[in-house]
Protein backbone atom coordinates (compact mmCIF):
# COMPACT_ATOMS: atom_id res chain seq x y z
CA UNK A 1 0.00 0.00 0.00
CA UNK A 2 2.81 2.31 1.00
CA UNK A 3 4.69 1.55 -2.24
CA UNK A 4 1.56 2.24 -4.31
CA UNK A 5 1.06 5.60 -2.60
CA UNK A 6 4.69 6.48 -3.23
CA UNK A 7 4.41 5.43 -6.88
CA UNK A 8 1.25 7.48 -7.33
CA UNK A 9 2.88 10.48 -5.69
CA UNK A 10 5.93 10.14 -7.95
CA UNK A 11 3.69 9.91 -11.03
CA UNK A 12 1.72 13.01 -10.00
CA UNK A 13 4.96 14.92 -9.32
CA UNK A 14 6.43 13.79 -12.68
CA UNK A 15 3.28 14.89 -14.51
CA UNK A 16 3.47 18.28 -12.84
CA UNK A 17 7.14 18.75 -13.62
CA UNK A 18 7.13 17.34 -17.16
CA UNK A 19 4.25 19.57 -18.23
CA UNK A 20 6.79 22.41 -18.11
CA UNK A 21 8.87 20.79 -20.86
CA UNK A 22 7.95 21.96 -24.34
CA UNK A 23 9.45 21.36 -27.73
CA UNK A 24 9.91 24.76 -29.40
CA UNK A 25 8.87 24.28 -33.00
CA UNK A 26 11.10 25.65 -35.80
CA UNK A 27 8.52 28.30 -36.70
CA UNK A 28 8.31 29.52 -33.09
CA UNK A 29 12.00 30.33 -32.68
CA UNK A 30 11.80 34.03 -33.45
CA UNK A 31 12.75 35.05 -29.91
CA UNK A 32 15.59 32.53 -29.77
CA UNK A 33 16.97 33.90 -33.05
CA UNK A 34 17.24 37.41 -31.61
CA UNK A 35 20.89 38.58 -31.46
CA UNK A 36 20.31 39.42 -27.79
CA UNK A 37 20.05 35.67 -27.17
CA UNK A 38 23.66 35.02 -28.19
CA UNK A 39 26.04 34.22 -25.36
CA UNK A 40 28.56 37.01 -25.90
CA UNK A 41 27.85 40.66 -26.69
CA UNK A 42 29.13 41.86 -30.12
CA UNK A 43 31.60 44.49 -28.80
CA UNK A 44 33.16 42.36 -26.07
CA UNK A 45 33.25 39.42 -28.45
CA UNK A 46 35.15 41.28 -31.14
CA UNK A 47 37.66 42.62 -28.58
CA UNK A 48 38.40 39.23 -27.12
CA UNK A 49 38.55 37.77 -30.64
CA UNK A 50 41.15 40.42 -31.56
CA UNK A 51 43.26 39.56 -28.51
CA UNK A 52 42.89 35.87 -29.18
CA UNK A 53 44.02 36.27 -32.79
CA UNK A 54 47.01 38.47 -31.78
CA UNK A 55 48.17 35.96 -29.23
CA UNK A 56 47.43 32.66 -30.94
CA UNK A 57 47.46 33.55 -34.66
CA UNK A 58 44.11 31.78 -34.88
CA UNK A 59 40.52 32.90 -34.81
CA UNK A 60 37.00 31.53 -34.58
CA UNK A 61 35.78 28.39 -32.93
CA UNK A 62 33.81 30.24 -30.28
CA UNK A 63 30.35 28.86 -29.69
CA UNK A 64 27.77 28.51 -32.43
CA UNK A 65 26.38 30.89 -35.02
CA UNK A 66 23.03 32.53 -34.45
CA UNK A 67 20.77 32.41 -31.46
CA UNK A 68 19.43 28.91 -31.87
CA UNK A 69 16.74 29.63 -34.43
CA UNK A 70 17.24 26.22 -36.00
CA UNK A 71 17.56 27.77 -39.44
CA UNK A 72 18.93 25.32 -41.95
CA UNK B 1 -14.65 -16.88 -8.06
CA UNK B 2 -11.45 -17.65 -9.91
CA UNK B 3 -13.22 -17.45 -13.31
CA UNK B 4 -14.65 -14.03 -12.47
CA UNK B 5 -11.18 -12.82 -11.46
CA UNK B 6 -9.71 -14.07 -14.76
CA UNK B 7 -12.50 -12.41 -16.78
CA UNK B 8 -11.92 -9.12 -14.99
CA UNK B 9 -8.22 -9.37 -15.67
CA UNK B 10 -8.83 -10.12 -19.36
CA UNK B 11 -11.20 -7.15 -19.71
CA UNK B 12 -8.65 -4.92 -17.99
CA UNK B 13 -5.88 -6.11 -20.34
CA UNK B 14 -8.11 -5.54 -23.39
CA UNK B 15 -8.86 -2.01 -22.21
CA UNK B 16 -5.17 -1.25 -21.71
CA UNK B 17 -4.28 -2.60 -25.18
CA UNK B 18 -7.13 -0.62 -26.82
CA UNK B 19 -6.02 2.55 -25.04
CA UNK B 20 -2.38 2.04 -26.05
CA UNK B 21 -3.28 1.33 -29.69
CA UNK B 22 -5.55 4.39 -29.96
CA UNK B 23 -2.88 6.55 -28.31
CA UNK B 24 -0.29 5.31 -30.81
CA UNK B 25 -2.72 5.86 -33.70
CA UNK B 26 -3.44 9.41 -32.56
CA UNK B 27 0.28 10.11 -32.20
CA UNK B 28 1.06 8.77 -35.66
CA UNK B 29 -1.83 10.71 -37.19
CA UNK B 30 -0.55 13.95 -35.68
CA UNK B 31 3.17 13.34 -36.15
CA UNK B 32 3.17 11.97 -39.70
CA UNK B 33 4.99 14.54 -41.84
CA UNK B 34 4.13 15.19 -45.48
CA UNK B 35 6.20 13.28 -47.97
CA UNK B 36 6.74 13.23 -51.71
CA UNK B 37 3.66 11.98 -53.53
CA UNK B 38 1.25 13.27 -50.85
CA UNK B 39 -1.33 15.89 -51.75
CA UNK B 40 -0.52 19.28 -50.22
CA UNK B 41 -3.32 20.59 -47.95
CA UNK B 42 -5.85 23.01 -49.47
CA UNK B 43 -4.57 26.49 -48.51
CA UNK B 44 -8.13 27.84 -48.38
CA UNK B 45 -8.87 25.84 -45.25
CA UNK B 46 -6.47 27.54 -42.86
CA UNK B 47 -7.71 31.14 -42.66
CA UNK B 48 -4.49 32.51 -44.14
CA UNK B 49 -4.17 36.29 -44.42
CA UNK B 50 -3.97 37.39 -48.05
CA UNK B 51 -5.56 36.10 -51.22
CA UNK B 52 -4.94 32.46 -52.01
CA UNK B 53 -4.39 32.18 -55.77
CA UNK B 54 -5.97 29.58 -58.02
CA UNK B 55 -3.27 26.96 -58.46
CA UNK B 56 -5.19 24.33 -60.42
CA UNK B 57 -3.02 22.90 -63.16
CA UNK B 58 -0.02 24.97 -62.11
CA UNK B 59 3.39 24.10 -60.75
CA UNK B 60 3.52 25.61 -57.26
CA UNK B 61 6.41 26.43 -54.95
CA UNK B 62 5.16 26.82 -51.37
CA UNK B 63 7.78 28.37 -49.12
CA UNK B 64 7.56 28.96 -45.37
CA UNK B 65 9.54 31.98 -44.17
CA UNK B 66 10.02 34.31 -41.21
CA UNK B 67 11.66 37.71 -40.87
CA UNK B 68 14.09 36.47 -38.19
CA UNK B 69 15.39 33.60 -40.34
CA UNK B 70 18.59 34.53 -42.18
CA UNK B 71 18.48 31.81 -44.87
CA UNK B 72 14.96 33.07 -45.68
CA UNK B 73 16.48 36.45 -46.49
CA UNK B 74 18.84 34.73 -48.93
CA UNK B 75 16.06 32.67 -50.48
CA UNK B 76 13.89 35.64 -51.47
CA UNK B 77 16.08 36.99 -54.31
CA UNK B 78 16.36 33.42 -55.65
CA UNK B 79 12.60 32.95 -55.59
CA UNK B 80 12.11 36.34 -57.23
CA UNK B 81 14.41 35.21 -60.06
CA UNK B 82 12.46 31.98 -60.46
CA UNK B 83 9.21 33.91 -60.47
CA UNK B 84 10.44 36.26 -63.19
CA UNK B 85 11.78 33.41 -65.28
CA UNK B 86 9.01 30.82 -65.00
CA UNK B 87 5.75 32.53 -63.97
CA UNK B 88 4.83 32.95 -67.64
CA UNK B 89 5.17 29.20 -68.13
CA UNK B 90 2.83 28.24 -65.28
CA UNK B 91 4.82 28.55 -62.06
CA UNK B 92 3.13 30.01 -58.99
CA UNK B 93 5.24 30.90 -55.94
CA UNK B 94 3.48 31.22 -52.60
CA UNK B 95 5.56 32.39 -49.64
CA UNK B 96 3.86 31.84 -46.31
CA UNK B 97 4.97 34.00 -43.40
CA UNK B 98 4.97 32.58 -39.87
CA UNK B 99 6.01 35.71 -37.92
CA UNK B 100 4.07 36.45 -34.75
CA UNK B 101 3.81 40.14 -35.64
CA UNK B 102 2.64 41.33 -39.03
CA UNK B 103 4.84 44.44 -38.67
CA UNK B 104 7.95 42.20 -38.73
CA UNK B 105 6.80 40.65 -42.01
CA UNK B 106 6.05 44.08 -43.52
CA UNK B 107 9.51 45.30 -42.52
CA UNK B 108 11.07 42.19 -44.07
CA UNK B 109 9.17 42.69 -47.33
CA UNK B 110 10.37 46.31 -47.55
CA UNK B 111 13.96 45.12 -47.74
CA UNK B 112 13.19 41.91 -49.66
CA UNK B 113 10.57 42.90 -52.23
CA UNK B 114 8.69 40.04 -53.86
CA UNK B 115 6.48 39.93 -56.93
CA UNK B 116 5.07 36.54 -55.99
CA UNK B 117 2.19 35.76 -53.62
CA UNK B 118 2.70 36.40 -49.91
CA UNK B 119 0.32 34.87 -47.38
CA UNK B 120 0.45 34.96 -43.59
CA UNK B 121 -0.27 32.02 -41.32
CA UNK B 122 -1.07 34.17 -38.27
CA UNK B 123 -2.75 31.35 -36.36
CA UNK B 124 0.03 28.83 -37.25
CA UNK B 125 -2.70 26.36 -38.26
CA UNK B 126 -1.13 25.43 -41.58
CA UNK B 127 2.45 25.25 -40.36
CA UNK B 128 1.37 23.12 -37.39
CA UNK B 129 -0.29 20.66 -39.74
CA UNK B 130 2.54 20.58 -42.26
CA UNK B 131 5.09 20.34 -39.44
CA UNK B 132 8.09 21.78 -41.23
CA UNK B 133 11.37 20.57 -39.72
CA UNK B 134 13.32 23.80 -40.18
CA UNK B 135 13.14 27.38 -41.40
CA UNK B 136 12.86 27.93 -44.30
CA UNK B 137 11.18 24.87 -45.78
CA UNK B 138 9.61 24.62 -49.19
CA UNK B 139 7.43 22.20 -51.10
CA UNK B 140 7.38 21.97 -54.87
CA UNK B 141 4.02 20.79 -56.14
CA UNK B 142 3.33 19.43 -59.59
CA UNK B 143 0.37 20.29 -61.77
CA UNK B 144 -1.51 17.46 -60.04
CA UNK B 145 -1.23 19.25 -56.65
CA UNK B 146 1.03 16.55 -55.25
CA UNK B 147 4.37 17.10 -53.58
CA UNK B 148 7.22 16.42 -56.00
CA UNK B 149 10.11 17.79 -53.96
CA UNK B 150 10.77 19.05 -50.47
CA UNK B 151 13.58 21.47 -49.60
CA UNK B 152 14.80 21.63 -46.06
CA UNK B 153 16.47 25.02 -45.54
CA UNK B 154 18.03 27.19 -48.22
CA UNK B 155 21.64 26.38 -49.10
CA UNK B 156 22.46 29.16 -51.56
CA UNK B 157 23.43 28.19 -55.10
CA UNK B 158 22.90 24.49 -54.44
CA UNK B 159 19.19 24.98 -53.64
CA UNK B 160 18.87 27.60 -56.38
CA UNK B 161 20.11 25.07 -58.96
CA UNK B 162 17.88 22.31 -57.63
CA UNK B 163 14.83 24.58 -57.78
CA UNK B 164 15.53 25.48 -61.42
CA UNK B 165 16.08 21.86 -62.48
CA UNK B 166 12.98 20.56 -60.71
CA UNK B 167 10.75 23.40 -61.92
CA UNK B 168 11.91 22.99 -65.52
CA UNK B 169 11.20 19.26 -65.35
CA UNK B 170 7.71 19.84 -63.95
CA UNK B 171 6.84 22.57 -66.43
CA UNK B 172 7.61 20.36 -69.44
Amino acid sequence: MKTRCLLLLTLVAACGLLSGCVNVQPWERGNLADPAMTVSNPLGGSMSEHMWFSREAASGGRGVGGGGCGCN
Amino acid sequence: MNTSYNQNKQTKNKLIVTFAVSLLGAFLAVAAPLKEGDAFPDLNQFGLEGTVPDTRGKVVLVDFFASWCHPCQESFPAMQELYQKYSGQGLVIIAINVDKNKADMDEFLKTHPAGFVILRDASSKLVSQVKIPTMPSSFLLGRDGKIHAFHRGFKGDETRKQYAEEIEALLK
